[in-house]
């Protein structure tokens, strides 16, 4: 907030911000295993209506907030990729589960080692899979993310990550 | 019929086409050749006495590396000494992979172990009994005949093992890609395919930040 904002200007910026992150439309893009504890944190016993964010929407278009739940795929990386870019401003992405943070104990072939590596990400909820409690403490953690960059009127880069660049490899025949 | 009694039915009908037999741990197993595995596969399904009307399971084993290096103890870089249990003894031992028959056999060359052995589950819904048929080949020529004609199962089967070994199957109606994508070059299960060997379908790196 700078100093020569108005009272009113500000207090209309912390009404948006308080209302945006209480109104969370979640894209839950559930590949894997961690899409039953996404669920049990969804249903009724946790209850993630409580934090306003209720309500998935299955398009991207809608949706404020990309819950990436379960390992992704080198082949699913492009699939990931356009959801993301299909969805509008603002737009937050939380990475919930190990595999999409880092790549968890999947070292092959065929997985990405962390989203963070295609999209930007967040808020990190590590864990295989993260328990409920600790999942609606990442969504606290977004929602006051979501407040204080409304607040400060820019949105931080994320922190780069090195290239990775594949040794040269030829196949055996 | 019991393992040892399918290994002998199999055995006294196609005595050429059956190389070895074993029934380690009571699961009756043949080693065939690929030239008799179509005439051998379609008695299975059909032969009264055999009935084989369900492929279980179709895949490869690659077994280039096999033997070759100790198998790490577990928990090794704590300081903790863990040995593999010895085996448990079994009436029917297993006689190790399977060998392909040397080009120059005729000049009393000794067989070579297999690169690859294509195994195939078999079982008789009617008659209630398994059997395992292995189907040993080089890596050379890694090619064998395809099994859709007679279980429409094996289809998807068969194009797995091409996916993840580059084994070919001759006759196969539609022999490409099931799990990977077609840009992937080479085969990952393949025992010789580098563990960190990574092929992205888009740029992966640090420079995200411009949405």
């Amino acid at each position: 907030m700078s100093d020569d904002a108005g009272f009113l200007t500000s207090r209309l910026d912390e009404a948006i911000g308080w209302a945006r992150k209480y109104s969370i439309f979640q894209y839950p893009f559930v590949t894997a295993c961690c899409g039953m504890e996404y669920m049990a944190t969804a249903c009724s016993h946790y209850d993630i209506d409580r934090f306003g964010a209720g309500l998935p929407r299955f398009s991207p278009r809608q949706a404020d907030v990309l819950f990436v739940v379960g390992t992704i795929s080198q082949k699913m990386a492009p699939v990931l990729k356009r959801i993301y870019d299909q969805m509008a401003e603002p737009k937050w992405v939380v990475s919930f589960g190990v595999c999409t943070c880092t790549g968890g104990f999947y070292d092959n072939y065929a997985t990405l080692m962390g989203i963070d590596t295609i999209i930007p990400v967040d808020v990190y909820i590590p864990g295989c899979p993260p328990r409920p409690e600790y999942v609606l403490d990442g969504l606290l953690k977004l929602q006051a993310k979501i407040q204080a960059q409304h607040e400060s009127g820019q949105r931080p880069a994320p922190e780069p990550r090195p290239e990775l660049e594949p040794e040269p490899w030829m196949p055996p025949r | 019929m019991d393992a040892a009694a399918l290994i002998q039915a199999l055995t006294e009908r196609f005595p050429n086409a059956v190389r070895s037999s074993h029934a380690y741990r009571g699961d009756a197993t043949i080693v065939v050749s690929r030239e008799a595995l179509l005439d051998l596969a379609r008695a299975l399904k059909d032969d009264a006495a055999f009935q084989m009307n369900f492929l279980m399971d179709l895949t490869a084993v690659d077994f280039s590396t096999f033997g070759k290096k100790p198998s790490p103890a577990f928990f090794a870089s704590s300081g903790v000494a863990v040995r593999p249990s010895a085996e448990l003894p079994d009436e029917h031992p297993w006689p190790g992979p399977p060998e392909v028959p040397n080009a120059a056999a005729a000049l009393g060359a000794p067989p070579v172990p297999a690169r690859f052995v294509v195994v195939y589950h078999f079982f008789s819904l009617p008659l209630k009994h398994r059997l395992r048929v292995e189907v040993p080949l080089e890596e050379a020529d890694a090619e064998l005949d395809s099994v859709t004609a007679l279980w429409a199962g094996a289809n998807w089967l068969e194009r797995e093992v091409w996916d993840m070994f580059g084994i070919r199957f001759r006759g196969h109606p539609n022999l490409k890609r099931i799990l990977m994508y077609d840009q992937f070059v080479g085969h990952p299960l393949r025992k010789d395919y580098p563990v960190n060997r990574r092929q992205p379908l888009i740029k992966t790196n640090g420079d995200v930040s411009s949405h």
